[in-house]
């Protein structure tokens, strides 16, 4: 092990090295999470389509017609969700709960480890996320602000990773609220009542699709080894950065540091 | 710089771009992340393999096993493992619900709801002649009712969000007599909790619920001969049905023609078509 003697950070090193990214409970809990996530979706759109009417696509009531479908007929078709609603009530309330344990264990975990601090939005999070956003969408010379100061994620990632959690969270409460109206009616009545709790797990749904694309577009732009690093947990440093090669490492830390 | 590489965090520097107050800020998020771990190359090399042959595994695994959930035999219609997940929920929350009553509403919020659900209301019926008859634990029938009697148990409305397995839910008025009421005519002869539970039917045979006997015995269980005021019209269940605002309207059967009370879990036309037997909100 002389070798990772040879590379601890208060010593100058020239060994390339690869810096800690994610730990093994957050990989573990993002992975493990993926495909829970993706079943209650599927299995929930199992249920949605149950109600013919489309109910939360827009124009209905307002303009008499719909003229937007979140779920139109050949999306159904083609994911096999048409009649299906005994499966998907079946998978829905199977495997909730193992969405539940795991977004649950990474709350404690989050918690416990103190992982929460680079994650919790501050007070200039929301502030700063618009410069992040413009930076993002290639804008950074438009607004002529440089990237603002971030720790390991940059403010609109604190937003959206605890909105993401808090979203989970929502999920199971508003999907109990309609699962057990009677039992838990105390949570029905803090969403005000049975159709908006309904309305909320729905539209929270939309949100965890609207975010897996956003997703996957930003961890795309990311490159491959940040990719990598939410596997091993790992990513190697630049060489320049590793041989204390400051004017690189400046030059970056003020630019746009697209980690999804 | 190519994205494929970031900044040492230990050593990345403030921008000369920022304020003071930025600068600072940036210091307080590099005080909170400075204990990353780092590892030579090497190792970095060794994880790398390590983590992506696990996460391999994984989904291997994971396709494995969403296979075998798919290929499990079937229990009324759905993988016996997910009628197990039906059951430990049945479990869990029964506790929870034993006593519990929905939420009311104003009448005056309740509308007329739709017809849903025609099964077992194809024969043609006599309404004049229409009678219940209840049986025992042990086959034998202990009553036969006429409307007439279900109206002379005390009258209770009840004004209810109806909820469909569907997913719609309307909020309806009921009026009729509470199931329990009837059940105590006959606490002489089967006792004070008659049954384990109680299996209930058409006339015609071709719709048929089980519900366990705590759920009947709740005080919002009933009979129906009235909706939003007016006596039931035949597609809504003429002369008499189910109510069940804790229960997804697949229980709430209606044109009953009997009910028999029963030790042994009785089966269910919707149960036996992939839903969970207990059915409970």
């Amino acid at each position: 092990m002389a070798l990772v003697d040879a590379s601890r950070p208060e010593q100058p090193t020239i060994e390339p090295v690869a810096v800690e990214r994610h730990r093994r409970g957050t990989r573990w809990m993002h992975w493990i999470n993926f495909p829970l996530l993706t079943i209650m979706i599927w299995s929930g759109l199992r249920i949605y389509w149950a109600d013919l009417r489309d109910p939360f696509g827009f124009g209905v009531g307002l303009v008499g017609w719909h003229w937007f479908d979140f779920f139109p007929d050949v999306v159904n078709e083609r994911l096999g969700l048409e009649r299906r609603l005994a499966r998907g009530m079946a998978f829905h309330f199977t495997f909730g709960w193992l969405f539940t344990i795991n977004g649950v264990a990474y709350g404690i975990y989050t918690w416990r480890t103190g992982l929460w601090r680079r994650l919790l939005p501050d007070r200039h999070s929301l502030k700063d996320s618009l410069t992040v956003v413009a930076h993002d969408l290639y804008l950074g010379r438009l607004i002529k602000r440089p990237m603002p100061p971030q720790g390991q994620y940059n403010a609109a990632q604190r937003l959206t990773y605890t909105f993401i959690v808090v979203m989970g969270g929502l999920a199971v409460l508003t999907g109990l609220a309609i699962y057990k109206p009677t039992g838990v009616a105390i949570i029905t009545t803090m969403f005000g009542g049975y159709e908006t709790a309904r309305a909320i797990h729905f539209f929270v749904t939309i949100g965890f699709l609207v975010f897996f694309v956003i997703h996957l577009l930003q961890v795309a732009r990311a490159g491959w080894s940040n990719f990598a690093s939410m596997i091993s947990g790992y990513q190697p440093l630049a060489v320049a950065d590793t041989i204390g090669n400051t004017d690189q490492a400046n030059e970056s830390s003020g630019s746009e540091d697209q980690t999804p | 710089m190519s994205k494929e590489q970031f900044v040492d965090p230990a050593t990345a520097e403030p921008n000369p771009q920022w304020s003071e107050a930025d600068a600072e800020r940036f210091a307080r998020y590099k005080a909170v992340e400075t204990e990353q771990a780092r590892v030579p190359l090497g190792e970095y090399r060794q994880r790398s393999r390590r983590s992506f042959l696990t996460g391999a595994v994984g989904i291997v695994g994971s396709y494995a096993g969403w296979r075998w959930l798919q290929g499990r035999p079937e229990e009324n219609r759905i993988p016996d493992v997910l009628r197990r997940g039906h059951e430990f929920n049945e479990a869990l929350w029964r506790p929870v619900s034993a006593g519990r009553t929905a939420p009311t509403f104003d009448r005056s919020e309740s509308s007329m709801i739709r017809v849903n659900g025609r099964i077992g209301l194809e024969s043609p019926i006599d309404l004049d002649s229409w009678e219940m008859t209840i049986t025992g634990p042990d086959g034998s029938v202990v009553g036969v009712r006429t409307l007439d009697d279900i109206k002379e148990l005390p009258k209770v409305e009840l004004t209810v969000e109806h909820k469909c397995v569907e997913g719609w839910s309307h909020i309806v008025t009921w009026g009729g007599a509470r199931f329990s009421d009837l059940a105590a005519l006959y606490q002489d002869q089967l006792g004070e909790r008659p049954s384990d539970f109680v299996s209930l039917e058409t006339p015609d045979g071709e719709y048929y619920v089980g519900i366990d006997i705590e759920s009947m015995m709740n005080p919002q269980m009933l009979l129906a001969y009235e909706l939003q005021g007016e006596p039931l019209d035949l597609e809504h269940g003429a002369p008499l049905r189910l109510a069940t605002p804790n229960k997804y309207g697949i229980k709430c059967l209606k044109r009953i023609a009997s009910v028999a009370f029963t030790n042994e879990q009785p089966t269910d036309y919707w149960y036996e078509r992939g839903y969970d037997w207990y059915a409970q909100l």
